[in-house]
């Protein structure tokens, strides 16, 4: 049983999905995981559609290629679910997170009939409750770690604490609003089952 | 310590490590963060090293040779058409047998414009008489790093290293890696005392004057001899990286190639997707290896050519189209070093793969194998020429 979990992850340009899948590497790189956290880079406009990728495992990865094959597909933005093949290469038994506030009837007819686990959270309202900013890197961070159980929730939280207070040293007034974002997302990803 | 860097924060902290007396560097993609990174450590008194923000890669390679001349240890780091337009100084470099050490952030040679991976731009200059060291990762990279000033130092070598990653693939990705202290980095790549040097006023001395018919040539031989005597420096600095962090180097690696009947010759990352591959071909029985280049200047041409002695058939593979009609230039020097080892035996292919950044599927080096595979037990070999991944 390989204990290897591939994510794709769209964005665009400027807005948080490369930055997310580093986050999401260096959490998994605490809890002692071998990581791998890449963008795709194309034309580098703001607002260009970008994908962003992780590979995390148990054992060292060698592989240096894009992923073709995901166990989750991770949209930030709901907008690119009309312009990107959705379901490519995932896999039925894992999930697409979609940042939206969209219904999930508005959503099935975009997702190419996929059978798995669709999942959705609204990062903008959590952002902008707790952040006081339109940030969704991470509220999305937290989505995905709780629909893919790659870590245990209470370590990726403290983790985080620790992590956000090294990175925002010069900006102390943004540490707790981000950690509760992470709380608040970690509530309320929503599951839709098919 | 463990650490999770890209492969350009990789080389950088080797850099701060290593603290150089001399670094001029010019941004190019994907190679930019690199003096990016080590321009704060400069701010920051990190480093006490000379940063020469040049305007232009002519004059960032320009200045490292006169820092190195000079008596310093200078560094630089480029990509792609960064090193074209070092070209002239580049030889200069080497023929004047100043040992300094440049990153090369492996990025295709314009044009068209592309800012992706291939191997064209360091491939371009194999015959500038640098050592070149490949790397599949940002682990190799730092380590080659930490390696490259003690070969290129020694007083049989004095001539300068290139360190080459492939860009974005290692250079943007982060990964898993293990640096060693400052102190390890101190003690392992010692304080450089050159013999000769420009600021000397004890034993002043002439730096690249008129060489014409009657000696240049005794020179370039010297430099060629030079170029002989690292393949021995390079194993034994390898052998000492070895015993001091238990990370094994030397001129390529063999990877499952024992008993091996079919392989892979590759450099930088590629190496990794491939050994990926190895491991699944083999759980279905497959007597199948890779071979991968560390060391491609100098080149271990006896060394690599026994290695394959024993195969059935190998695919070389070549991210630069060497554009000469008859295979990239990994391939013509493997087979060229067969051939004067005398092994005839094994049947060579060869494919130009990757170019300008076309992803390197597993399912990409799997059709490799499988044509090897064919060849095996065919012993028909079909196209000796061939590409992989392209539009045709």
């Amino acid at each position: 049983m390989s204990s290897l979990m591939e994510i794709r992850w769209h964005g665009r340009g400027g807005q948080g999905a490369k930055t997310a899948s580093l986050l999401l590497a260096d959490a998994a790189f605490n809890t002692g995981k071998y990581i791998q956290g890449f963008p795709e880079y194309g034309p580098e406009r703001m607002g260009a559609p970008i994908t962003a990728f992780n590979r995390i495992s148990d054992e060292p990865i060698t592989i240096h290629s894009n992923i073709y094959e995901s166990d989750y597909v991770v949209f930030v933005y709901d907008t690119l679910l009309e312009s990107v093949d959705v379901t490519s290469g995932l896999k039925k038994e894992g999930a697409i997170i979609i940042n939206t506030t969209k219904s999930i009837d508005e959503l099935r007819p975009l997702l190419n009939g996929y059978s798995g686990l669709v999942c959705t959270i609204d990062a903008r309202k959590i952002s902008v409750e707790t952040i006081g900013k339109y940030f969704p890197n991470t509220p999305m961070l937290a989505a995905v770690v709780k629909v893919s159980k790659v870590m245990d929730e209470q370590t990726f939280l403290t983790d985080m604490v620790d992590s956000f207070k090294h990175k925002f040293a010069k900006k102390p007034e943004v540490i707790d609003g981000n950690i509760k974002a992470i709380e608040m997302a970690l509530k309320e990803v929503k599951y839709y089952e098919q | 310590m463990k650490e999770r860097l890209s492969g350009n924060e990789a080389i950088a902290t080797a850099m701060k490590q290593i603290n150089p007396d001399v670094v001029a560097a010019f941004p190019i993609t994907p190679s930019t963060e690199i003096p990016q990174y080590f321009s704060t450590f400069v701010n920051n008194g990190t480093v006490d090293t000379e940063f020469v923000p040049v305007e232009s890669e002519h004059s960032a390679m320009s200045a490292c040779i006169g820092a190195q001349a000079a008596g310093a240890r200078a560094m630089t780091a480029t990509s792609s058409n960064g090193l074209s337009l070092m070209w002239e100084m580049v030889y200069i470099a080497s023929s004047l047998r100043l040992p300094m050490v440049m990153t090369v952030v492996n990025r295709a040679v314009s044009g068209p414009l592309n800012i992706h991976n291939d191997h064209s731009d360091s491939m371009g200059c194999r015959d500038s008489g640098w050592i070149q060291l490949y790397s599949e990762t940002n682990q190799e990279a730092y380590d080659n790093m930490l390696m490259a000033h003690r070969i290129a130092e020694h007083p049989d070598v004095k001539l300068p290293v290139m360190v080459c990653m492939d860009g974005f693939i290692t250079s943007h990705a982060i990964e898993n890696i293990e640096l060693e202290n400052d102190e390890f980095v101190k003690d392992f790549v010692g304080i450089y005392k050159p013999e000769q040097y420009l600021l000397n006023h004890e034993n002043p001395i002439a730096v690249g004057p008129l060489d014409l018919q009657s000696y240049l040539f005794e020179h370039k031989r010297q430099q060629a001899k030079a170029m002989e005597n690292a393949k021995k420096v390079i194993l034994e600095v390898s052998k000492d990286f070895e015993n001091r962090t238990g990370r094994k180097y030397e001129f390529f690696e063999q990877f499952m190639m024992e008993d091996a009947e079919v392989a892979i010759v590759v450099l930088n990352s590629t190496a990794g997707t491939t050994k990926a591959v190895v491991k699944n071909l083999r759980s279905q029985g497959l007597k199948v290896g890779m071979i991968k280049l560390r060391v491609f200047r100098p080149f271990p041409a006896n060394e690599l050519a026994q290695a394959l002695s024993h195969l059935k058939a190998v695919a070389i593979l070549d991210k630069s189209e060497g554009l000469n009609a008859a295979g990239g230039p990994v391939f013509t020097e493997v087979t060229s070093a067969m051939q004067c080892n005398g092994i005839s035996n094994v049947k060579t292919i060869g494919y130009i793969y990757g170019i300008g950044g076309r992803d390197v599927k597993t399912s990409d080096i799997e059709s490799v194998y499988t044509n090897l595979l064919k060849i095996k037990d065919t012993d028909q070999i079909g196209n000796i020429y061939n590409y992989l991944g392209v539009r045709d």
